[in-house]
């Protein structure tokens, strides 16, 4: 009950604020919209729709870790949750209460963006719908991420952080915008290291059926999700008790 | 019995000391107003009572309950106001209490009944489907105390319910708390003077983590022997730092 109520409250937070609906929903599109146009134009494999719709629609998930960044960082600059850590509710309720709403508004945004894809020409199969489940495990990491930042950060820092320079690093290192192995070097073995490409990758291979090469990307995801949650929990419970 | 009682309670941060050795009663049902100046000790007071920060050393019984060891059996009796507005932004005033009825686990019935209750009491009525964002910063307040008060405290802790109100605003506030008098125990927090004497049962008057006194505001004029509030207030915190 506690947790619901928190949860609900989260949700309607993140959904009237028509930035977040702006740049969550609009962004996504506005570019699958313009590198559809510019394959069009000048065709490149990496931006054939049913290549590039997996990999925007995991780009996207960066704007969920704003979402949730934003959030917890309002909250704790508004004093309520002050007020809050002063009722019944449990840090357990506090994460669970974040999370928990925040994940259908991910999956929403993942069909929103196949949806969209369609009359750009995806083709349409059954695998999209192992697409967006599949697309879990990186929300649970975003989400985590958000709250992590939102857990230290002011508002401010967090538009900065989350904003700006999350959603770029996240974008040049996921192997969407271009190829990693061109480049290569320290920057490949970076962005191999991180889970951005690996969930573009697994998003890829779960929209053509090849779930054979998708089974070589989920660890690295599950390990981060993990490990983000892990560490938003001890933080946010580290503010907690600091207060 | 006491609805609360502090003993030897205190806070220090990196090498201040914020409360030192607070030795305190407050009877249930009575209008107890903190008092002092920036950095008196006032809000790490309310902090520790309310289970929102630990204290070095000492205790405290809320309605009977330590602080350490029965914090959530504390936050099950007490409603607090913070000092900064603590309203959900984008959720209009009713969802703003039906958040806090939520948290507690009120039956629809019960939240219905509660926020008609506040909502006449704290003349919210006409602002019930406006959003918190929109409201005044003197709105916001009594939004906050009603929030504070929905759900049924033994014990209320306002902190710093008026700071930065215009006149008009923070009048109507006062007749809000005074109507509060005797039915539950209100731990008040301000800096303004006319708001402890118009108010309160008794005063604390707090300095750099101290308690210099305690007493009823004409208790506390005769001991520093002057008529008004403020010079006996000016008085005892002189008299404190010698």
């Amino acid at each position: 009950m506690r947790l619901l109520t928190f949860s609900r409250r989260c949700a309607k937070e993140i959904l009237r604020d028509p930035l977040n609906l702006c740049f969550g929903l609009g962004f996504p599109l506005v570019l699958l919209l313009l590198l559809s146009a510019i394959q069009a134009n000048i065709p490149v494999s990496m931006f054939e729709i049913d290549t590039l719709t997996p990999g925007i629609t995991v780009f996207g998930l960066s704007f969920i870790t704003l979402f949730s960044a934003t959030l917890a960082a309002k909250d704790r600059e508004s004093a309520l949750l002050q007020r809050l850590y002063t009722t019944p509710l449990t840090g357990f309720d506090f994460i669970l209460g974040y999370m928990l709403p925040i994940i259908p508004i991910a999956l929403g945004q993942a069909v929103i963006c196949y949806l969209f894809a369609i009359p750009l020409g995806l083709t349409v199969r059954v695998n999209v719908i192992y697409a967006v489940i599949g697309i879990i495990p990186m929300v649970v990491f975003n989400i985590a991420l958000g709250l992590l930042c939102g857990s230290l950060l002011g508002v401010k820092q967090v538009g900065g952080i989350c904003g700006a320079l999350l959603t770029n690093l996240s974008a040049w290192l996921s192997g969407v915008w271009f190829d990693l192995e061109l480049v290569g070097g320290a920057f490949g073995k970076i962005a191999n290291a991180l889970p951005f490409v690996h969930a573009v990758e697994f998003e890829k291979a779960l929209f053509s059926g090849n779930f054979e090469a998708a089974g070589a990307h989920i660890l690295p995801i599950v390990i981060y999700s993990v490990i983000a949650s892990a560490a938003a929990v001890l933080c946010f419970i580290g503010q907690m008790k600091k207060q | 019995m006491y609805a609360i009682r502090t003993l030897g309670l205190t806070k220090r941060y990196k090498g201040i000391t914020a409360v030192d050795g607070l030795d305190l009663e407050i009877a249930r049902g009575e209008l107890f107003s903190l008092l002092g100046v920036n950095g008196a000790g006032k809000t790490t007071t309310v902090k520790m009572l309310t289970g929102l920060s630990k204290p070095s050393a000492g205790e405290a019984f809320v309605g009977g309950y330590g602080i350490i060891g029965q914090a959530d059996e504390v936050k099950r009796i007490i409603g607090v106001s913070p000092q900064e507005t603590a309203v959900a932004p984008n959720l209009s005033v009713k969802e703003n209490l039906e958040l806090i009825c939520g948290i507690y686990g009120f039956s629809k019935e019960k939240t219905q009944e509660k926020i008609g209750e506040l909502s006449a009491r704290f003349d919210l009525d006409g602002v019930l489907k406006r959003k918190a964002a929109k409201l005044s910063g003197g709105w916001q307040r009594r939004l906050s105390i009603a929030m504070a008060l929905i759900c049924e405290p033994e014990i209320l802790f306002l902190d710093e319910p008026t700071l930065g109100l215009d006149v008009i605003a923070r009048h109507a506030l006062w007749d809000a708390i005074r109507s509060l008098k005797g039915r539950v125990t209100v731990i008040l927090t301000t800096h303004y003077m006319e708001e402890a004497e118009a108010l309160s049962d008794r005063i604390g008057i707090m300095k750099d983590g101290r308690l210099l006194a305690v007493g009823t505001a004409d208790e506390l004029k005769a001991r520093a022997g002057v008529c008004d509030f403020e010079s006996a207030f000016v008085a005892i915190v002189k008299e404190g730092t010698v």
